[in-house]
C-alpha cells in the first residue's frame, strides 16, 4: 500500500486492512506478499505489478478494480500460475500457484466463454471432468448439477454458436464450476454483454456463490458491478500496477439488485471512484 | 454439387468447350490447308471446319474425337484389356491413394513432431521445404530406378513419389492448424493441468480439422500428378502416364489427350470426395451450417 496516488488513499487503504482483518470469515485461502512483475518488452521493462500484498479469506468475494494497464488481469493470472511473478511471495490454499494448480484447486473463467465450437455444451462442461479422470456416470452427473446451477438446463445437446453470449458464459462458469475447485477465478467474465444480460448475470452469479461457499476473485472495471458483488473491493492503479484501496463493503451477504439505489451502496461506489481517480496520474488523464 | 452452383459450373465448361472447338480450327488449318494443296481440291470454309475435326493425327483434337475415344476406350473395352483407359486409370489411381494414405500420415506425424519439439521444428522444416525445391521430374526416374535396383517396382515406388509431393502440403497446414488454438484455449487447458497429450486429443488435433481437409485437398491432387509423373520412366508399361508417353511416342494426340481429361476428371473426383468427406467432419463436429 505504499506509494499511493494521494494521502487519503494511503490512509484508506490502511483502514481497509485493518476492517479485513478484523471481518475476515475464513482461513486465509490466497496470500500475496510484496508481489512484483515486470515484463521485458521491446520498448523496456513494463512494471505490470508493484509491490501487491493482499490477503483474500475462505468464502470471500474479492473484486479487483482499475483502469487498463493496472495489474489486475495480471494479478488474476499470478494467482492461478498462468504468469510468475518476478518478486515477492504469493501462496494459495498455502502452497505455491504451481502446486495449487496442480492441486486443481482453482476454476478459472475468461473474458471470452472460450467454449469449444466442436462440442456441445454438456461436452464442453465435461471437458474439465474428462481430463481429471472422471468417470462417465460422474461426469454426466456434475454436468447436469451445473448446468442446473447457471440455468441452461435443456441447452445440453446445442453447439456454442446456437447460444447467445450471456449464455455461453453461463456455459462457461459451469464449466469452471464442474470440478470441485473452491476458488473461483473470473477475468472480465462480463465485459463483453450488455447490461441488462450482466445484471442478470451479477445476480445469479450472488445466488451461486451463496450457494457454493466458494471463494471467488473478480476483476472488473464496473464500479457498480464491483460493489453489488463484493464482500471486499480491491482498487489498483496503473504505471506501476499497485494496490491503492482496499475497501471492506458493509452491503448485507443478501442483495436484491435494487440495493443499488441504496444511500449505503451509493456510498461505497463513491469510495471506490475516490480510490480509482486518486490513483489515476493526471498527466495522461 | 447443388446450392445454385451447377449454373456457373455448366457455362464454365460451355465456355472451355466453345474456346476449345476454336482453337482446334485454328490450330488444324494449316496442316489441313497443305492436304487440300496436294490433292488439288477445292475447299469451302465449311468443309474446312469439318475437316479440321476429324484429321487422324491432329495438332489438337477436337472434344467430340477426345470424347469417342474416352468412349471407346472405357466402356466398348473390358477392364483388363491393356487397351482400356479404366485399367490404366486404376493402375494410376492406386498408387495415387496409396501414396495419399502415406504421404498425409507422414505429413501429419512431422507436423505433431515440429509443433511439440522446439528441435525437429528448427532442423526439420527446412529440409520439408527444400525437398519441394527440388524438380520431381529430375527426381522420379532416380527414385523408379534406384528401388528397381533394389527390387521394388510396381505400385510401390510410384506411391513414394505420390508420397513425397502430397506430404508437403499436408505438414504446412497441419503445423498452421496445430497451433491454430487462441491464447486462451491453451490457457484454459493449462488451468485444468492438462498433459501434452490432453492439450492434443482434446485442443489442437480437434481444432486443426478444418486445415487437414484442405491441405488434404491439395495433396490429393499433388498425389495424382506425383503416380502420373512415376508412371514415365518405367518405359511407358501401364497407368494414365504410360498412355500419355505412348501417344507422344506415336504421335497419337487424340490418346494424350482422353488420357489427359481422364486424369483431370480422376483429379476432380477425389478432391471432390475429400471435400465430402471434410464436410462430414465438419457436420459432425457441429460447424455451423
Amino acid at each position: 500500500m505504499r506509494s499511493a496516488g494521494s494521502r487519503g488513499a494511503d490512509e484508506s487503504a490502511e483502514e481497509g486492512v485493518a476492517l479485513n482483518t478484523a471481518s475476515s470469515r475464513g482461513q486465509p485461502v490466497i496470500r500475496a506478499d510484496h508481489l512484483d512483475l515486470t515484463f521485458q518488452t521491446g520498448d523496456g521493462p513494463v512494471h505490470a505489478l508493484s509491490d501487491v500484498s493482499l490477503t483474500i479469506g475462505k468464502g470471500d468475494f474479492v473484486s479487483f478494480i482499475g483502469p487498463s494497464g493496472c495489474g489486475k488481469t495480471t494479478l488474476l493470472r499470478v494467482i492461478a500460475d498462468l504468469e510468475q511473478p518476478t518478486g515477492g511471495q504469493i501462496s494459495v490454499n498455502g502452497v505455491s500457484p504451481e502446486q495449487a494448480r496442480l492441486n486443481r484447486a482453482y476454476g478459472y473463467v475468461f473474458q471470452a466463454a472460450g467454449l469449444y465450437p466442436w462440442r456441445t455444451i454438456a461436452r464442453n462442461v465435461a471437458l474439465p471432468l474428462e481430463i481429471m479422470g472422471y468417470s462417465k456416470a460422474e461426469r454426466h452427473e456434475r454436468v447436469a448439477r451445473t448446468l442446473e446451477l447457471v440455468n441452461l438446463t435443456g441447452f445440453e445437446n446445442k453447439f456454442p454458436w446456437q447460444l447467445s453470449g450471456g449464455m455461453q458464459q453461463r456455459a462457461s462458469i459451469a464449466r469452471a464450476l464442474a470440478f470441485d475447485a473452491d476458488i473461483l477465478l473470473m477475468d472480465e467474465p462480463f465485459g463483453a454483454l450488455d447490461e441488462i444480460v450482466r445484471d442478470h448475470l451479477n445476480e445469479q452469479l450472488l445466488q451461486l456463490w451463496a450457494r457454493t461457499t466458494k471463494t471467488i476473485a473478480f476483476v472488473t472495471h464496473s464500479i457498480p458491478e464491483a460493489v453489488y458483488l463484493s464482500t471486499r473491493i480491491v482498487v489498483m492503479s496503473p504505471r506501476p500496477g499497485r494496490v491503492t484501496d482496499v475497501i471492506e463493503s458493509t452491503l448485507p451477504r443478501d442483495r436484491p439488485l435494487d440495493i443499488r439505489e441504496t444511500p449505503e451502496f451509493l456510498e461505497i461506489a463513491h469510495r471506490v471512484r475516490e480510490g480509482l481517480r486518486a490513483g489515476h496520474s493526471y498527466e495522461d488523464a | 454439387m447443388g446450392g445454385g452452383k451447377t449454373i456457373p459450373i455448366l457455362v464454365v465448361v460451355a465456355a472451355i468447350i466453345g474456346i476449345w472447338y476454336a482453337a482446334t480450327v485454328w490450330l488444324n488449318t494449316p496442316w489441313q490447308l497443305g492436304v487440300y494443296e496436294r490433292e488439288g481440291r477445292d475447299w469451302t470454309a465449311s468443309d474446312l471446319i469439318v475437316d479440321t475435326m476429324a484429321q487422324e493425327r491432329p495438332v489438337l483434337p477436337s472434344p467430340h474425337q477426345v470424347a469417342v475415344e474416352i468412349w471407346q476406350t472405357t466402356a466398348e473395352k473390358k477392364v483388363t484389356s491393356k487397351r482400356s483407359l479404366v485399367y490404366h486409370a486404376w493402375i494410376t489411381l492406386s498408387a495415387t491413394l496409396a501414396g495419399f494414405a502415406m504421404g498425409t500420415v507422414l505429413g501429419v506425424v512431422l507436423a505433431v513432431a515440429i509443433v511439440h519439439n522446439r528441435a525437429t521444428d528448427r532442423s526439420v522444416m527446412p529440409w520439408v521445404i527444400a525437398s519441394q525445391t527440388i524438380p520431381i521430374l529430375a527426381i522420379a526416374p532416380m527414385i523408379i530406378v534406384v528401388l528397381n535396383a533394389v527390387g521394388l517396382s510396381g505400385l510401390l515406388p510410384k506411391a513414394l513419389i505420390s508420397t513425397y509431393l502430397s506430404f508437403f502440403p499436408v505438414v504446412v497446414g497441419m503445423v498452421k492448424g496445430l497451433r491454430a488454438p487462441e491464447a486462451i484455449q491453451l490457457d484454459l487447458m493449462r488451468t485444468y493441468s492438462a498433459s501434452t497429450s490432453q492439450v492434443f486429443w482434446k485442443l489442437r488435433w480437434p481444432h486443426s480439422m478444418p486445415y487437414l481437409f484442405a491441405s488434404m485437398k491439395v495433396a490429393v491432387a499433388i498425389s495424382l500428378v506425383g503416380a502420373i509423373v512415376g508412371e514415365l520412366p518405367t518405359g511407358a508399361v501401364a497407368g494414365l502416364g504410360a498412355r500419355l508417353l505412348a501417344g507422344s511416342y506415336y504421335g497419337q494426340t487424340v490418346q494424350i489427350w482422353s488420357a489427359l481429361i481422364v486424369a483431370a476428371l480422376l483429379a476432380s473426383v477425389l478432391v471432390t470426395l475429400v471435400g465430402a468427406a471434410g464436410g462430414y467432419v465438419s457436420r459432425r463436429m457441429g460447424v455451423r451450417p
